[in-house]
């Protein structure tokens, strides 16, 4: 690309918010914040919102939907929680307290839209559609993701940190050449943005222009190590502009927030104004999973702190002060939830029982001579054990 | 066309113009990189979802020049440029490949190629089985490999062990012009992933191939898929050279000076190192009784060793000597000046030959 056609992608978006390109890609200079942790509504010169920065309030039904989604995630993070205690599931990286960040990277995207989650993003995965158990079945030990990605338009939850970045942009960057308007939400940790991917992935996203939606849920922690020995930078948005993209700070604790924000930045990245970074201000209020120690590095009041900013409460209260959620409303939404957390412990108590003949089969997408002798060996192996 | 603006003898009609001219090119001797470089052409024509990407492949064509004239032909959304990032290019490339499209990519050298080995090993390579069968992930790697070309460090190496050892994973490497056409056609068509190795050192090699033919005979089906067939480069009884990529044509050369002092070795190239063709490999070392395998890579922990494993397990009584190698040293690939002490030559071959426990 020429260097003019790199300024003038740049000020057209400026442009158009009547604004600097750096005001446009620097993050507003505090986070976006809509609703205070007592769940009454901010100030509009205290939401952080400024010129180019604006953010309308989501409307009641919107926020009815996101509430719904929000509780059932905070059953669902719970209820696996204790699966794993009881021993029906290898592992859990719980989303307890980052729910509402999940909540909304699922429900900003239309249903022909991507999700490329992380471990961390059950709630996320469940909300963009995906069946409760096919979400849970890699982390009850099984060797596949548990669901089709093509079905749900969601990729199987990436371990190998950032990878799945570069993914999105791939399937974004197909969607273009195609002429197709998808939109992708990629989603990362905060340790995660110091992997060399997300560094090509922005790049990438941004130099071919294609809509994806970064989105970091900054929990303070990559395991025991603290954002501080991870970045020096003035914020994870921050490195937006550094790619030559939009990047804002957003309350990851506060759903009226996030839906603002997520949806503004799903608007632009569709009408063709290329990638955007959003960081989300969270905090991981359990263990990394379950076999994480985090007495080891961090002090319990810190934890008891973020109690007080919870994105359950803090809905809940605004929309009960609000006269939005009422009996009858809260009645469906609780049984709803009950009934995705019973589905999973009737789920889990059932065992997996994969055949180990299947190990074989989907290597390639037809068996080499040397798999199937393999195959053979084992089941070999199987008959005389039951013999 | 008027007579006065032809080149072309007006007295001559314009379908006689064209068959002489494709006579001529019929005529003309084909290089390695133009046959890979029309396989490309001939597959971004075939399937509207083949894209190319990598590292001055657009307008430059490739440091090799294999994606020449592709953007001006094909167009930038087609062939083009990335950010120089390559596990941004396979990472990209698995998403595009999830998402409908065959993305044909390069790493411009094999060592450059490391950054990447990530997304390989943990995504090409396994995507298919993580999602049980769901997604296909139909991407060509290309990758340039080997020495023998004078490369500097970093330019040599043989990385085809990373890559083979990776289950999910298929490993391809072209010796012959014909092979560099189909071997790349059927890379590109093939649901799986594949790491393409092109041997430098034969890009610049010519063949006698009718690409033309090639290619319709690949796209009317008329040819078996190749894929995991190994090739009997050369008949032979008395010892086997078992070979793949940049070491076929040093192997051949040892079989010819063998053949001058009575010696008949059978030479066969793999061509696909995953999936492996046992059958043709055993056959023929239970046939001649005496096996060298030949590679340029080095040879603790590799390809080489795993055929001499497969050999001894499958033909052990049809062996009538230790099953040998001949590989390049267990050293980082060495300076130009120097590499000549490390590849495989005909004569080490010949030496090895000479060890197979002949009787007297
Ligand atoms: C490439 C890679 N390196 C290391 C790990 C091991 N690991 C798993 S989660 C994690 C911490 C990630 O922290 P962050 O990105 O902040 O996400 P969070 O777990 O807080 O959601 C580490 C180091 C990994 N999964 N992948
Ligand atoms: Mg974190």
């Amino acid at each position: 690309m020429s260097t003019e056609a790199h300024e003038d992608r740049i000020s057209s978006v400026s442009k158009k918010f009547g604004i600097t390109p750096e005001d446009y890609m620097l993050p507003a200079r505090h986070m976006i914040n809509l609703l205070n942790v007592d769940g009454t509504l901010r100030e509009e010169s205290d939401q952080g919102t400024e010129p180019g920065h604006e953010y309308p309030l989501p409307s009641p039904a919107e926020l009815m939907d996101a509430y719904s989604a929000l509780a059932v995630g905070r059953r669902v993070n719970d209820q696996n929680s204790a699966l794993v205690r009881q021993g029906r599931m290898a592992v859990y990286p719980s989303s307890h307290g980052q729910e509402a960040c999940q909540v909304a990277a699922a429900l900003c995207l239309e249903e022909s839209d991507w999700l490329f989650p992380t471990y961390r993003d059950t709630v996320a995965v469940l909300t963009k559609g995906v069946a409760p158990m096919e979400v849970m079945t890699s982390f009850r030990g099984e060797w596949h993701c548990g669901y089709d990605p093509k079905a749900y338009n969601c990729a199987p939850m990436s371990t190998p940190l950032t990878t799945q970045l570069l993914h999105g942009v791939g399937v974004a960057h197909a969607a273009k050449l195609r002429g197709e308007n998808t939109v992708v939400v990629a989603m990362c940790g905060d340790g995660a943005t110091s992997e060399g991917d997300f560094h090509e992935a922005l790049n990438f996203a941004a130099v071919f222009k294609l809509p994806v939606i970064f989105f970091v849920q900054n929990n303070k922690y990559a395991i025991s190590v603290p954002l501080s020995q991870q970045s020096a930078a003035p914020s994870l948005a921050h490195k937006a502009v550094g790619y030559g993209m939009a990047g804002e700070r957003v309350d990851g604790n506060d759903l009226m927030a996030l839906m603002a924000v997520m949806r503004r930045a799903v608007r632009l990245a569709r009408e063709g104004n290329g990638p955007l970074l959003i960081e989300a201000h969270t905090y991981r209020m359990q263990a990394h999973t379950n076999a994480d120690d985090d007495k080891r590095y961090r002090e319990d009041s810190e934890v008891q702190e973020w109690i007080a900013k919870d994105p359950v409460t803090r809905m809940h209260a605004y929309l009960d002060d609000a006269g939005l959620l009422t009996e009858e409303a809260q009645a469906k939404i609780t049984e709803r939830a009950e009934a995705i957390a019973k589905k999973l412990r009737d789920g889990m108590n059932q065992d997996a029982n994969t055949p180990p003949s299947e190990l074989f089969e989907h290597v390639f997408a037809s068996k080499t001579t040397q798999l199937a002798e393999q195959q053979a060996l084992l089941a070999d192996e199987l008959a005389r054990e039951e013999a | 066309m008027t007579a006065t603006t032809s080149h072309v003898n007006p007295n001559v009609s314009d379908a006689t113009a064209r068959a002489a001219a494709k006579a001529a090119t019929q005529n003309q001797p084909v290089t390695f990189g133009k046959a890979l470089n029309t396989a490309l052409a001939d597959a971004l024509v075939a399937n509207d979802s083949t894209v190319i990407f990598g590292e001055d492949v657009g307008t430059l064509g490739g440091v090799f020049r294999i994606t020449d004239g592709l953007t001006a032909r094909f167009g930038s959304e087609r062939c083009f440029d990335t950010p120089l990032a390559e596990s941004g290019i396979v990472g990209m490339a698995i998403g595009m490949a999830m998402n409908g499209m065959r993305p044909v990519i390069e790493m411009q050298f094999d060592a450059f190629a490391y950054p990447a080995f990530e997304q390989i090993a943990s995504h090409v390579a396994k995507m298919h089985n993580r999602t049980r069968g769901k997604v296909d992930l139909p991407m060509v790697i290309r990758i340039p490999y080997a020495g023998g070309v004078g490369g500097v460090e970093h330019h040599c190496d043989s990385s085809e062990a990373y890559y083979a050892h990776t289950p999910g994973l298929k490993v391809f490497t072209p010796a012959t012009v014909k092979d560099a056409y189909l071997m790349l056609r059927e890379a590109i068509d093939s649901p799986d992933p594949v790491i393409f190795f092109e041997p430098k050192k034969l890009y610049w090699s010519k063949e006698q191939v009718d690409l033309q033919v090639l290619a319709s005979d690949y796209e009317a089906k008329r040819a078996a898929t190749t894929e995991g067939a190994a090739r009997i480069a050369r008949a032979g009884s008395d010892a086997t050279l078992i070979t793949y990529g940049p070491s076929v044509s040093t192997a051949m050369e040892a079989a010819k000076l063998a053949a001058e002092e009575g010696i008949s070795l059978e030479v066969i190239d793999i061509r696909t190192i995953v999936p492996f063709d046992d059958e043709t490999v055993c056959a023929s070392v239970r046939k001649t009784g005496r096996a060298i395998v030949v590679a340029e890579a080095q040879g603790f922990v590799s390809v080489a060793s795993e055929i001499v494993a497969r050999v001894q397990e499958r033909c052990f009584h049809s062996l009538a000597a230790p099953v040998l190698r001949v590989t390049g040293f267990d050293i980082p690939y060495p300076a130009p000046t120097l590499e000549k002490y490390n590849l495989p030559s005909a004569e080490r071959i010949l030496d090895a030959v000479d060890q197979l426990q002949w009787e007297a």
